[in-house]
């Protein structure tokens, strides 16, 4: 296979003078990540400072009104409140070990940014995180957050102002600065090596779990679900099932995030809705119209509100080895208060729309199945747009 | 009349004593109906080639100059077919070689075979894509040559010597030297690694040398030891346009001055 494809997608689709950073990125991949002295550092860190590893919570109420045994990841537990953290503290080790002194990155919703600022903090570095000027009015205690945390947040007002926009000023950015900065890119999607750096740091996650689940029932679950924006939390969990021949039969479910659900609504579904092709680095699934010009996107969650998607994930999708599936807002919101009353946890509207697909499609499931549900993030950071959300339902005013 | 090939033309510049002028202009900016007198006027006011530039909605390579203009002439409607029928119709009255300027994606969804045929078919001669370099270019390029089509390259001051050689091997047309560690948009003088690049890229390449990337007026290539044979100059003109200055006012120094 070509070098930074997964099938036939991936590749690195930027401009020349990324491309020495980049390559300098791949060495380090190559010679430093895998190093043992590395590894233990870098494990040393996710235990003692980001809480590694996370319970696999099992569901009680809900297992008993499906029919089948729902699980949870329980990534919400880790420091700044979601996955983020296990790429974050790993990039950055990387970067120092690289000899950078400083991390850049892009954020949407804030958890990346946040999750940048802390591991920066925590290892004595730089940096700055790249945020579009409308999450920035959205999403402003993340902001405050990042600020706290020695951050410097520069507030992009190109493009949609968003995600997307804060994204192509970061790789700007980094053409600048790339002597002493490293690109702390947020998900396992970009140009090669990130998605293969994202993804190895991320899988954390899937090793745990499936060793977790392991040790309570002696054996693999059925079924692994996880919500898909860039897909970082989702490969993460996916990859240690995906790449192991033994766990072939294990069923992965990644879930798109469908916006609005009305006919033609802006969404953040490029599997299910997009067709190939290339933006911020790589060639993948993409929602763009038939001139090829990238469309907004939207959900309700932040963090899922991206028009592309990691390579690997396009490439499980067309080889068959995941499955992708939409849910709407209206299902993740429901999700978000159903798990809240009924497990005592509030998750992040992001790792709602996996839940939602569960709750919603019992019949996917045979009885007694065994379900593991990763719960990327916490949903503090959600309450005011849920209020918001439930309020508008129930016919009061916005 | 035989037509030039680019690097013809930049060498025909060269011969009469002087550095070949490379003007890039956002298609359809500031207004659709402007493209064709633009060009026009950049044709008759001492363009060598006009670098089109085909508007793309993640302009990773640009400054906020050609960002807005791509924005703005997306917002009007511009789209490949519709700047590859406008040079279609204009370039048999222009003495200027056309280049096309675009990210990847837009020419992806177009179809790689059916851009090299039309754009050949309207009169352009190469073609230059910021976000493919080496590695992920060689469909493009095979299907752009058999076109009779020139991939461009572009390499900056971080292309070390090996991968330059390797840009050098395959290279035709010109080689758009980027003068900066940075995006597009106009400068004051010139970035010190700028010479150096220059110099090595004129050594590895059997072809023309074109200097871009914050080029603004021609007071910043003197004194240049190893002065480029081209300047491409974008974003400075973009905004010269948008504040209702005229092409003859804009290119009246290139044309004056005495480079290399």
């Amino acid at each position: 296979m070509k070098k930074g494809y997964f099938g036939d997608f991936g590749g690195q689709f930027v401009p020349e003078l990324l491309i020495p950073p980049l390559r300098e990125l791949e060495r380090a991949c190559a010679n430093i990540l895998p190093t043992q002295d590395f590894q233990e550092e870098l494990a040393g860190l996710l235990r003692d400072f980001a809480g590694r590893p996370t319970p696999l919570s099992y569901c009680e109420t809900l297992s008993r009104e499906l029919g089948f045994s729902l699980w949870l990841k329980r990534e919400d537990l880790l420091h700044t409140g979601a996955h983020k953290m296990n790429n974050t503290l790993g990039q950055a080790l990387l970067a120092r070990r690289m000899g950078k002194s400083r991390l850049l990155a892009e954020t949407g919703a804030g958890q990346h940014g946040v999750a940048t600022a802390a591991a920066a903090a925590k290892l004595g570095m730089g940096c700055s995180i790249y945020m579009g000027s409308e999450d920035v009015e959205r999403q402003s205690s993340n902001v405050a957050r990042m600020r706290l945390l020695g951050a410097e947040v520069i507030a992009v007002r190109s493009g949609t102002r968003t995600l997307k926009d804060a994204i192509n000023e970061a790789l700007r950015a980094w053409i600048v600065e790339q002597a002493d900065t490293h690109y702390c890119f947020g998900t396992a999607a970009g140009p090669h090596p990130f998605p293969t750096l994202v993804r190895d740091l991320q899988s954390v996650i899937g090793i745990e779990a499936k060793a977790q689940f392991r040790e309570r029932k002696g054996k693999l679950p059925d079924s692994v679900v996880a919500c898909v924006g860039g897909g970082s939390n989702a490969i993460g969990i996916f990859y240690p099932f995906a790449s192991d021949p033994q766990a072939k039969d294990v069923r992965l479910v990644g879930i798109e995030a469908g916006g609005s659900g009305e006919p033609g609504c802006y969404n953040s579904a490029p599997v299910t809705l997009g067709r190939p092709g290339v933006l911020h680095g790589q060639l993948s699934m993409l929602l763009q119209d038939a001139c090829g010009q990238v469309l907004p996107s939207h959900s309700v969650s932040a963090g899922l509100d991206y028009p592309g998607v990691g390579p690997e994930h396009a490439h499980l999708a067309a080889s068959g080895r995941a499955q992708y599936r939409i849910v709407n807002d209206e299902a993740a919101l429901r999700a978000y208060l159903c798990l809240a009353r009924k497990e005592g946890v509030i998750p992040a509207l992001e790792s709602s729309h996996a839940l939602a697909w569960v709750l919603d499609n019992p019949g996917e499931f045979a009885p007694g199945a065994q379900v593991i549900v990763n719960l990327s993030g916490r949903g503090d950071k959600d309450m005011d747009i849920v209020s918001r959300h439930t309020q508008k339902g129930q016919g009061g005013a916005a | 009349m035989k037509i030039l090939s680019l690097q013809q033309r930049i060498e025909a510049a060269n011969a009469e004593g002087r550095m070949a002028r490379i003007p890039f202009l956002t298609a359809g900016f500031p207004a659709p109906a402007s493209f064709p007198s633009l060009l026009r006027e950049l044709d008759e006011n001492g363009a060598d080639i006009i670098e089109v530039g085909v508007p793309f909605s993640d302009p990773v390579a640009d400054g906020p100059v050609v960002e807005d203009a791509s924005r703005r002439a997306l917002e009007a409607g511009v789209t490949l077919p519709w700047i590859l029928e406008n040079l279609g119709a204009l370039s048999p009255r222009l003495k200027a070689g056309l280049v096309l300027m675009g990210y990847y994606n837009p020419f992806l969804q177009h179809g790689l075979e059916k851009l090299a045929k039309e754009a050949a078919g309207a009169g352009v001669q190469g073609v230059i894509v910021p976000d493919l370099p080496l590695g992920e270019d060689a469909l493009l390029r095979d299907i752009l040559t058999d076109a009779g089509l020139d991939l461009i390259a572009l390499v900056g001051p971080n292309t070390g010597e090996e991968r330059m050689q390797a840009y050098a091997e395959k290279a035709r047309g010109y080689v758009y030297v980027v003068s900066v560690m940075g995006t597009t948009g106009a400068r004051e003088g010139l970035p010190p690694e700028a010479e150096t690049t220059i110099a090595r890229a004129q050594r590895l390449f059997s072809l023309p040398v074109a200097l871009g990337f914050g080029l603004r007026e021609p007071g910043q290539l003197l004194g240049l030891k190893n002065p480029p044979q081209a300047a491409v100059f974008g974003s400075a003109l973009l905004r010269h346009l948008d504040q209702g200055g005229t092409v003859r006012d804009f290119m009246t120094p290139w044309l004056k001055a005495a480079l290399p």
